[in-house]
């Protein structure tokens, strides 16, 4: 598919800067020129019919969640289907909230969200300077063992993490829903593999003068390393908003689900498939994460790459 | 796992040459034990919850695998091997082996292929590109439960888009995850279509990371692009597709939301993975020693997996 599409360009005419044949690489050494030549155009123009069918292969998904929340069950229901809806309503809305408790599922996935992802930020960001700058015999291996952590696979530990806090007494709690997430081996990793980066003669004159490693790391190191932060927060914050599996575990009262959950609940109990309804409910717990990718779509992308490696925690 | 020890051997070692000798002095010692105190403080809260709900799981999970329990008689009964024995031997799970295999073989296999395809388009850089990834992305960032809600719409053979594609083709749409033959096809799309974009951007991140130089040759040589693309691009980016390989077939294993809100397993155990039957053991039907020993099972796949794609990419992963 997308080899043809290369071939085109390695047509003798063009300099070494012709721009589709490596676009990316190639691009950097013979930028300058004039690129956008009508002949480039229609080299080029099943490039943008690609790219077009590409997003609409995504987009489209998208469009039947938006557009299905505020249809009426008229234009839902009928055939051939209505791309347009005839009118717009907020019934399906009003509806799923009151087959679902959705003020509690949003309470709940604000208090997971908020609260957990910010312990695992501190709980990283303290672990990290440690590892970077404090002295422990042993410390290399306990490094090791940390990043190890890593290759243990969530879905193992599910039963035996239910049976621990069915023993801490923690089971349908907000203690038992956040605990077993907060810990961060990939956060820690991350940072510390950024704070060993910084320039390391602001430290040298820290301690030259006479700062602590709480001071050196409130007023040097985390100031020089936000987008770090950054990146390990935003990366937390997906990961607890969409969590799944745990919560469907650890709770086990509808005033206690979290929204993933609570979806599945409003599923289970909107008659047969009021896809309306359903719809709506769907818009609820996908649209923050969607708005927090829109504000902070460079930081995600190039954590979530990176967090791949670390199975989420 | 590239782990930098080489940095924080060189760290610590410039500050401390000096003061070789001073290190025996009482002050010394007292401001090293400091820092020990102070790391311990700092480090092992995040350890301990390491070692609590990392590995002692992995510990736990062995011993109950070789129990009998319910959650709710006081003591796990020990059993031995029964678990396994049983298990192994038992066509449905031989049947869960399978349906786990076909997932992670062709959503591992799709993905990859159809991302690095993507990353060749993303690669060219025209104008809308950055739009396009963003969207390509947007999947991977939301939750999988309301994903599969979606797509159960897509699916739905009177009312669903399923039926607008089936009848262009003059055909009607199956009832898709209710259907025992289509309902493991529909989870392996819906699953492909969430994670390709991912694939496609850490593809792109590894075409845009190519050396330039490589690249110039192949064309003054005069490859052609569909050369320079399957004879110099992809074997530049083994380690990217080692990357992918690893992580993706570590996730595939473990899908769980897809399945849990679009077929609960079925139908008639259609698309019951390995990850659902674990979790279907332990909290649906509260064999807690069963559950264990598939868990056990899936540990040590994963394991071998990682281990065996290690040594293969030491033979193969070069440039």
């Amino acid at each position: 598919m997308a080899s043809p599409l290369i071939t085109r360009s390695s047509t003798p005419g063009g300099s070494s800067g012709e721009p589709p044949a490596d676009g990316g690489p190639g691009g950097g050494v013979t930028r300058r020129g004039t690129r956008r030549r009508p002949s480039t155009l229609k080299r080029t123009w099943w490039g943008y019919l690609l790219l077009l069918a590409v997003g609409l292969v995504f987009l489209i998904p998208l469009y039947m969640l938006l557009s299905t929340s505020f249809k009426t069950n008229g234009d839902i229901y009928s055939w051939p289907m209505k791309w347009l809806p005839s009118e717009l309503t907020v019934d399906n809305m009003r509806e799923a909230w009151r087959i679902a408790p959705f003020g509690a599922f949003i309470k709940n996935s604000l208090i997971v969200t908020v609260v957990g992802a910010t312990l695992k930020v501190l709980l990283a960001i303290f672990a990290a300077y440690a590892f970077a700058f404090l002295p422990f015999p042993g410390k290399k291996w306990l490094f090791v063992i940390m990043l190890g952590a890593l290759m243990v696979p969530g879905h193992v530990t599910l039963l035996v993490n239910y049976i621990t806090m069915g023993n801490l007494g923690l089971i349908n709690t907000y203690a038992g829903l956040i605990l077993p997430g907060v810990a961060s081996a990939f956060g820690t990793f991350l940072l510390r593999q950024h704070f060993m980066s910084l320039p390391a003669e602001v430290f040298e004159a820290a301690e030259v003068d006479g700062c602590g490693h709480l001071r050196r790391l409130l007023s040097f190191t985390l100031p020089m390393s936000i987008p770090a932060v950054a990146t390990v927060a935003l990366v937390a914050v997906i990961d607890e908003w969409n969590n799944f599996v745990w919560p469907l575990i650890i709770t086990n009262s509808v005033n206690m689900r979290t929204l993933p959950i609570g979806l599945m609940y409003l599923k289970s109990n909107d008659g047969l498939t009021n896809w309306g309804v359903l719809m709506s409910g769907t818009l609820i717990v996908v649209l923050p994460m969607l708005l927090v990718f829109l504000c902070a779509q460079r930081y995600i992308v190039s954590g979530l790459t990176g967090a791949a490696a670390g199975n989420g925690r | 796992m590239s782990i930098d020890l080489r940095a924080e051997a060189s760290r610590p070692a410039a500050p401390a040459a000096p003061t070789a000798r001073a290190s025996d002095r009482p002050a010394h010692r007292s401001r090293r034990r400091r820092g020990y105190a102070l790391f311990a403080l700092f480090a092992f809260p995040n350890l301990a919850l390491i070692a609590v709900f990392a590995y002692w799981p992995i510990v736990a999970n062995l011993y109950l695998s070789l129990t009998n329990w319910d959650f709710i008689s006081p003591e796990p009964l020990f059993v031995g091997l029964t678990n396994y024995t049983s298990m192994l031997a038992s066509p449905s799970f031989h049947k869960v082996l399978w349906v786990s295999l076909v997932w992670v073989v062709v959503v591992v296999g799709i993905s990859l292929l159809l991302g690095v395809l993507l990353a060749a388009l993303f690669s060219k850089k025209l104008p809308g590109t950055s739009v396009v990834t963003g969207i390509v992305f947007t999947p991977h960032v939301v939750s999988g439960a309301a994903i599969a809600v979606v797509w159960l719409f897509i699916f739905d053979p009177n009312y669903g888009l399923a039926r607008v594609a089936f009848n262009l083709l003059g055909a009607e749409s199956p009832s898709w995850t209710t259907d025992a033959n289509w309902a493991l096809p529909a989870l392996l799309i819906v699953s492909i279509w969430k994670g390709v974009g991912f694939v496609s951007i850490v593809y792109l991140a590894g075409i845009q990371g190519l050396p330039t130089d490589v690249l110039e040759a192949a064309k003054l040589d005069g490859a052609s692009s569909f050369q320079t693309f399957t004879r110099v691009i992809l074997p530049l980016l083994s380690p990217t597709t080692f990357f992918l390989v690893i992580t993706q077939t570590i996730g595939a294993f473990q899908a769980f939301d897809l399945i849990a809100v679009m077929t609960n397993g079925g139908p008639a155990s259609a698309t019951t993975t390995l990850s659902w039957f674990i979790y279907e053991q332990a909290f649906v039907r509260s064999n807690v020693g069963l559950s264990a020993a598939a868990g056990t099972v899936m540990f040590v796949l994963l394991m071998l997996i990682t281990v065996l794609q290690f040594r293969f990419v030491e033979k193969k992963v070069h440039y």
